[in-house]
């Protein structure tokens, strides 16, 4: 039995995309949908429509760029890109995410 | 913080992009979709499985844009926009109502800001050349008789100016009067003696030359200058830019003029617009009684105070009555009983203020009353369309709509309307904001100054009731929203049964609410209208048919007072030697004239007055057959006759208040009477009449023989039978005889007169009058629309009576007895409405009750006859009804 998918938490989705686009450059949307779920072995059930307005959202708090470009099989894709302070802004997020990781384990160890 | 602000630029720039960002966002999930195809396409899945596992995972494109577009722009703002549009496409689609509802609002809005100017310019703040006035206060004195304002003297008024700490500044401002003649032109101007610290206190600076100097108000006499208006140099010295330094005859003195006040400053009264400004030293030129600057007991100054920032009313209140008693302890002989205080301006006691204070206020009421009609109307077409647009609204609601999104719709439709009223209204106060000055005569040929005025405060109060009608009026019609039953009403949508017992009751509910207020402004107005007839047709004491005045300024013209004798015994007896002249006599000052009598304390031979009393008397000085030529009977005595001049001994004749109050039952003829110093025989005893108001309670007063007193006595009483018309130019040919360069004023009867003293009343009929008929008007229309839409929507049952063997008459009655349920409801209403607010009218009301069944039955008769025209339309129409078609249909 497959294990259970799970819903993405509301802002999380913010952090995947960034750290995404942190590792890898400059994406488009689809590019960024199939890479979030590569990497969390499709156990992230992620509806790739849902990317658009996050995207949106993080374009206009100046986290992110955009710019039309050609694709590697020559379609013209929107391509999304880290600012300087979306890189700030990742740090950050990373370093609470961990912060909030590390005390659930240990809570959850603890019993 | 950044980011928020980052965000809303974003999302606000968006707004104006919308067609390039929407395609954009197209185009970028399309590539998505076919990167997506191409890549299940690849491995290894048909075409069209590819295309369902793309969209599958992508999970609604459409959903996705929708969220997409409410992330990207400012959906509030955007939904607004959307009502907006649909709110004017659907003005436009129904012009005649549109048309209709914007002219109830913009009749309503308008009528309330044209109010709003009136009362913001001639009462909060009249003078807006003046700096701070929402600071200054007006001061006057009061004592046991007038608790309402007196004039103060020059000394009581110099040692409140200095004592006062907690105002900043004190000045002087009393209304006087000049005739002016520049070139060959004479006419009659207003300006005001004021202290020296005048301008500077009001921070008004001369445009040209300068204000009046320290110590300018000190002496006699002392201090011919003048500052003129910007009008008054426009006007009549034509811009003169040499005009300082030229000198200018006032009241029969050569004036310096010193400067010209800037344009837009009127001075500081309110009704009458200033043209001259002199110190107060030269207050014996302009004023009468004589020079008074060293007497305490000469109460004659006007004046204002500017509180210090952050001075409470009450802190200075305490001020000036710790002051004012002091000086009580100093000097018992003048200022026992009296206190000084002071009325925030739109109280001012001794300005217009105070006369069109409870116009004003009523005309509020009467506004707000129209408002409310104009919305109910309005409230009931917009809900006779909601009834049209029930289907939408179901199929709204239907497909999905929040009810919250359906209000808000209705609401803005509601605020199309109107801002498109609240324009309109604007622009009709804006037209009217001076339109009061139009309802009062102008007297003695000066046109009052009554300036409306549009401030921010005022638009932002029209503002508020623009919103406040779109609540009320977009709350009707979106409460049905609230009862739409989806089913039902989709079911039954196309059966034509609408108009619920809910909504016809809302409707009805709005007609009573219309009919009620107009019957209290009826009410208003039949009471106004008969205390006016009350008051004009009082008698004031004196003939007011038989006698016209006319006034002949010699003090401006220069004459000296003994060549001003032999001018006025000459114009006397040539004037009484015209044919149709009973006989004339001068006087100082007319009754019921704006000018206010002399008056003076006085000692009364064996009259102790009691400690706390000052008697004071207001008196007139009048010439030989002035009782006879005014219709004043004597009670006992004699008249004034030619002999009472200089060499004859000092006499006075007492009105019988006057001998009631100070000989309290003693025989006063034979008895002395003391008059600034002067001791004088009672020769006579007058009936009471009025002197400055016709509601006045009986006040004493007494008379003296112009002869023995000022000499100064301009006004001519005639009493004959002949048009004033007729004699105005039988006067112009005397006058001119003796001396060509003179002319008289106008001639008027005192009936005249009298009606014009009580044109405060006159306006107030005017105003409550022209909106009530005009609320009537609506509410007719409003009761109209009601019963035609009952019959329209009882066709079938009508039809059913009538096959049933009703005939026409009973299907009017029917009808009628409807409409006329409502109107008795309406009235009903307003009944108890009216009882509570006619005593709001109290001062505006002369001998007439405020609850004057008289008023309230031709309340009743006009609105009955109202309604049945209204009714009978429909009625009619309803006997119309063709029963075979009714049934059928």
């Amino acid at each position: 039995m497959p294990a259970p998918k799970s819903e993405v938490l509301q802002g999380t989705l913010d952090l995947l995309v960034l750290k995404t686009l942190d590792s890898m450059g400059p994406m488009h949307g689809f590019g960024i949908a199939l890479r979030i779920q590569q990497v969390s072995e499709d156990l992230l059930q992620l509806n790739q429509g849902t990317l658009y307005p996050a995207l949106l959202r993080l374009e206009q708090r100046g986290w992110i760029a955009s710019k039309w470009g050609v694709s590697e099989n020559n379609r013209k894709a929107k391509f999304y890109s880290l600012t300087r302070s979306g890189r700030k802004q990742l740090e950050e997020e990373a370093e609470s995410w961990d912060r909030m990781s590390t005390m659930i384990n240990r809570v959850l160890k603890a019993t | 913080m950044r980011e928020i602000f980052r965000t809303f630029v974003r999302r606000f720039t968006a707004l104006f992009r919308r067609h390039s960002l929407e395609s954009d966002l197209d185009a970028e999930l399309r590539s998505h979709l076919e990167m997506a195809i191409e890549l299940n396409v690849r491995k290894g899945m048909s075409p069209s499985d590819a295309r369902r596992e793309a969209l599958r995972s992508f999970g609604g494109v459409e959903q996705t844009k929708e969220i997409y577009r409410d992330q990207r722009g400012l959906p509030m703002i955007e939904t607004t926009l959307q009502d907006l549009r649909f709110g004017l496409r659907m003005l436009r689609r129904s012009p005649g109502f549109s048309v209709l509802a914007i002219l109830c609002l913009t009749l309503g809005i308008g009528a309330n800001a044209a109010v709003f100017s009136w009362i913001e310019g001639i009462l909060f703040r009249p003078y807006p050349a003046v700096a701070h006035q929402e600071r200054l206060v007006a001061i006057g004195g009061t004592s046991r008789d007038e608790p309402r304002g007196t004039p103060l003297s020059w000394p009581d008024f110099q040692d409140l100016q200095r004592s006062c700490t907690l105002c900043e500044t004190l000045f002087v401002s009393k209304i006087t009067g000049t005739t002016l003649s520049i070139g060959d032109r004479a006419e009659r101007t207003t300006g005001s003696i004021v202290s020296d610290n005048y301008f500077d206190a009001i921070g008004v600076h001369p445009i040209l030359g300068r204000g009046l100097l320290r110590g300018e108000d000190i002496g006699q006499s002392g201090h011919p200058v003048a500052v003129i208006s910007y009008q008054l140099w426009q006007g009549r010295f034509r811009g003169d830019p040499q005009i300082v330094g030229k000198a200018q005859g006032l009241n029969g003195v050569m004036h310096t003029i010193v400067g010209v006040a800037p344009e837009g400053f009127y001075g500081t009264f309110v009704g009458w617009s200033m043209n001259f400004w002199v110190p107060v030293s030269m207050e014996d030129i302009f004023e009468s009684g004589g020079y008074k600057l060293e007497d305490r007991a000469a109460r004659w100054i006007e004046a204002y105070a500017r509180l210090k920032p952050g001075v409470t009313q009450q802190q200075a209140q305490q001020e000036f009555a710790a002051i004012s008693g002091r000086l009580e302890a100093d000097y018992p002989a003048t200022n026992r009983g009296r206190a000084i205080r002071f009325w925030p301006l739109w109280q001012t006691p001794f300005n217009n203020a105070a006369t069109l204070l409870p116009t004003l206020e009523i005309m509020l009421v009467v506004v707000a009353c129209v408002l409310l009609i104009a919305c109910a109307n309005v409230g009931n077409l917009l809900l006779v369309r909601s009834f049209a647009r029930r289907h939408e609204m179901s199929v709204r609601l239907a497909v999905g709509a929040g009810r919250a999104r359906l209000w808000k719709q209705l609401l803005t439709e509601g605020l199309v309307l109107s801002v498109f009223g609240a324009a309109g209204g604007l622009l009709v106060a804006y037209w009217c904001r001076h339109a009061l000055v139009l309802l009062f005569p102008a007297r003695g040929g000066v046109q009052m100054h009554l300036p409306g005025e549009i401030d921010w405060r005022v638009l932002a109060l029209s503002v508020a009731v623009c919103l406040a009608t779109t609540l009320l009026m977009g709350l009707v019609p979106a409460l049905q929203t609230g009862k739409i039953d989806l089913a039902q009403s989709m079911k039954m949508e196309s059966t034509g049964v609408v108009g619920g017992r809910g909504r016809a009751w809302v409707r009805s509910g709005l007609v009573l609410v219309q009919v009620s207020l107009s019957f209290v402004l009826l009410v208003g107005t039949g009471l106004l209208m008969q205390s006016l007839l009350k008051v004009r047709n009082a008698s004031p004491g004196f003939n007011t048919r038989g006698v016209q005045d006319t006034a002949i300024d010699l003090v401006s013209a220069g004459y000296t007072p003994a060549r001003a004798q032999t001018f006025q015994d000459a114009l006397l007896e040539r004037v009484r030697s015209l044919p149709g002249v009973e006989s004339a006599a001068f006087a100082r000052m007319t009754p019921l004239s704006y000018v206010s009598s002399a008056t003076a304390p006085i000692v009364v031979d064996g009259y102790t007055p009691p400690p706390e009393e000052s008697p004071t008397v207001d008196y007139n000085e009048v010439g030989d057959e002035y009782f006879v030529t005014m219709g004043i009977p004597l009670v006992a005595g004699r008249e004034f006759t030619r002999a009472d001049d200089g060499k004859g001994a000092l006499v006075a004749v007492v009105n019988e208040t006057m001998a009631q109050r100070y000989w309290q039952g003693r025989n006063p003829l034979g008895q002395r009477l003391q008059l600034k110093g002067r001791w004088m025989q009672v020769v006579g005893i007058a009936k009471d009449s009025k002197y400055s108001s016709v509601r006045e309670k009986p006040t004493p007063f007494f008379f003296v023989p112009v002869r023995q007193n000022s000499l100064r006595a301009a006004i001519l009483n005639i009493r004959t039978p002949l048009a004033p018309q007729t004699m105005a130019t039988a006067i112009a040919r005397e006058v001119h005889a003796l001396d060509g360069n003179l002319a008289p004023y106008e001639v008027i009867t005192l009936q005249e007169q009298l009606e014009r003293s009580t044109s405060p009343q006159m306006v107030a009929v005017t105003l409550v009058g022209t909106l009530g008929g005009l609320a009537l008007l609506l509410s007719a229309i409003g009761l109209y629309g009601v019963m035609s839409y009952a019959v329209s929507q009882s066709t079938r049952e009508l039809g059913l009576r009538m096959a049933l063997g009703a005939d026409a008459s009973n299907l009017l009655r029917l009808v009628m007895s409807r409409g006329l349920a409502l109107t008795a409801g309406g009235v009903l209403l307003g009944t108890v409405v009216a009882l509570a607010l006619t005593r709001l009218l109290g001062n505006l009301l002369y001998k007439v009750s405020p609850r004057d069944p008289l008023a309230f039955g031709s309340a009743l008769a006009v609105m009955t006859i109202a309604s049945l025209a209204a009714c009978f339309l429909p009625a009619w129409r309803a006997t119309r009804t063709d029963p075979a078609r009714a049934l059928r249909d």
